[in-house]
């Protein structure tokens, strides 16, 4: 696989504070990667060291092989960190007729990229008129400006209304699906579990996950169960060593897995065994659980 | 080098505010020029005519003109240091890096677009005076007139070197408002430090010194031609003469400035955390 973006033994400190700790991961070319983290993690810090913003402690990155240096690797990237930030007195088009002269990007690509974030009938308008959405919209224009071979999103729906994160995904799923390499930076779990195939779960500066989404935690899912005859299956699912914790809520029994097994195999044996179910789902444990599992281990 | 004076050229150009300052500091001198070469008829009583006092008269017109001219200068100030200030309450500058611009490059970009404003403003100031030197002067020999055009040289070193004072004000505070207040600040620094020489040491050694002050030497480039205007106008004055010429070491020293204050503009940019 062709590296992207290789970080090593990142460290960022600000005073006293550790914002980023001894970080490594990999980018590959081709995936959707997440970076998970609460507020205060060190997403947008590991972001801006990349980005040629914020000054490194120690450690390294390299872009692509390493041979070209940073700020000639970001004309082949495209990021929007936090908010969107424009010229207010020119117009959409002005603005990214600016951005492709600091990329060298011919200006045919300005309408193009504003037909796909649906701005293009705005594109005189000066940037001070435009609501958040529409700003948001233009920066994810001014990110694909270069074609990038990999687009940075640090929380990409931040602030937006519901109709405005509905668009922006949509719009990150449409990239996606093309074969753009994607780095998306968020606190918002759905929207993490949505998009992406891999993530990275920072807190406190420190790594605590990286790799495919649904490898996150080593667990075998867990039987949502309903039945009338409610303690005959509680005795059971206590002495079957395939089971591990079982919890009752509201008359719906939870039983986490210890071993692989299926809904049939599963809804067979309580036939077998007498015990009817009116109620029977396999889930997974969904993101925002592995997450706050993740997190609160430390 | 033209890509980056193109980009701050649209960044400038199509604000309104620094566009309308940019046609002051470059219309204003010329108006003021204009006017005062022309005869103005005091409602018959007596006509004044600035152009009878010999003040454009070859060669001392480029020493007049250059010095009322560099009086114009802080409305471009402004603009330079609202260019910096505009990148960091916009956030602009961070956008520009993420783009792919290097923070060198960033810095060059001003620097070129300062270089750029100097040499438009010396070139226009050399136009017009060339032009009403021709009308009003007694002599228009070439060889008069091309004397003492070193003025020219100074007057584009000293914008230079003021601009470039600006610049570095501009990345330190961020804030244009304060940068100019900072301007303000060392000039009544430097007379100061002047005073305090003064009266420790003595005022010769004190004037040696605020000679090497960054406003101090940019206003040593032109110094004021009052003085001379009297002596053509009373010769026998000898005692007053004054030493007025541009000297090779005042453009080195101010020179020397600009070099610093760009090379401390990029070193405050490299260090910062954005």
């Amino acid at each position: 696989m062709e590296p992207i973006l290789t970080i090593n033994n990142l460290t960022k400190k600000f005073g006293f504070l550790t914002a980023v700790n001894d970080l490594s991961f990999t980018i590959n070319k081709g995936n959707v990667y997440g970076i998970l983290g609460p507020n205060g993690s060190g997403k947008s810090t590991t972001l801006g060291i990349v980005l040629n913003v914020v000054n490194k402690t120690s450690g390294s990155f390299k872009w692509f092989n390493g041979t070209v240096s940073t700020h000639n690797a970001l004309k082949k990237v495209g990021a929007i960190i936090e908010r969107p930030n424009f010229y207010p007195y020119m117009s959409a088009a002005q603005n990214l007729k600016l951005v492709c002269k600091i990329k060298g990007v011919n200006y045919s690509k300005i309408d193009e990229k504003l037909e796909i974030v649906n701005l293009l009938d705005r594109k005189e308008h000066k940037f001070s008129t435009y609501s958040l959405g529409m700003k948001q919209r233009l920066a994810i224009a001014s990110a694909l400006l270069n074609d990038p071979e990999i687009l940075i999103l640090d929380e990409p729906t931040n602030g937006l209304d519901p109709q405005g994160i509905h668009q922006i995904r949509q719009i990150i799923k449409d990239i996606a699906n093309q074969g753009t390499t994607i780095l998306l930076a968020s606190h918002l779990l759905d929207e993490v579990e949505k998009v992406c195939s891999h993530v990275v779960v920072l807190n406190k500066g420190v790594k605590l996950y990286s790799g495919r989404v649904d490898e996150m935690i080593s667990s075998h899912g867990f039987f949502e169960l309903k039945c009338e005859n409610e303690n005959e299956l509680l005795t059971y699912l206590e002495t079957n060593p395939d089971f591990g914790t079982v919890k009752v809520e509201n008359q719906l029994i939870t039983a986490f897995l210890n071993e692989p097994m299926d809904a049939v195999t599963f809804n067979k044996l309580m036939f077998e065994k007498g015990i009817v179910l009116s109620h029977l789902v396999k889930r997974k444990e969904s993101l925002e659980e592995q997450f706050l599992q993740l997190t609160d281990k430390l | 080098m033209l890509r980056l004076l193109n980009l701050e050229l649209q960044k400038l150009l199509l604000n309104r505010t620094s566009k309308v300052l940019i046609f002051v500091s470059f219309v204003l001198p010329f108006t003021v020029l204009i006017l005062s070469s022309i005869k103005i008829n005091f409602f018959g009583f007596f006509t004044l005519e600035l152009g009878e006092l010999g003040i454009f008269n070859f060669p001392i017109i480029w020493h007049i003109t250059t010095f009322f001219a560099s009086q114009f200068k802080f409305f471009f100030a402004i603009v330079v240091v609202s260019m910096i200030g505009n990148e960091y309450s916009n956030k602009t500058l961070k956008q520009n890096l993420i783009d792919g611009l290097s923070k060198k490059e960033f810095i060059l970009s001003k620097f070129y677009t300062i270089v750029f404003f100097s040499i438009l403003a010396t070139v226009l100031i050399a136009i017009a005076s060339f032009f009403i030197g021709l009308y009003y002067s007694s002599y228009t020999e070439a060889a008069i007139i091309i004397r003492e055009t070193n003025f020219l040289l100074a007057y584009f070193v000293k914008l230079l070197g003021f601009f470039s004072l600006c610049l570095f004000f501009g990345m330190l505070v961020k804030r244009s408002a304060f940068a100019l207040a900072f301007l303000f600040i060392l000039y009544i620094l430097e007379w100061i430090i002047f005073g305090i020489i003064s009266w420790q040491a003595n005022m010769d050694l004190a004037g040696k010194i605020q000679n090497f002050f960054p406003l101090k030497s940019m206003y040593n480039l032109i110094d004021q031609p009052f003085q001379r205007v009297m002596m053509t106008k009373f010769p026998e004055k000898g005692d007053l003469m004054y030493d007025y010429a541009v000297h090779w070491y005042e453009i080195i020293i101010v020179l020397g400035w600009t070099a610093l204050f760009v090379f401390l503009s990029y070193r405050l940019l490299k260090k910062r955390d954005l």
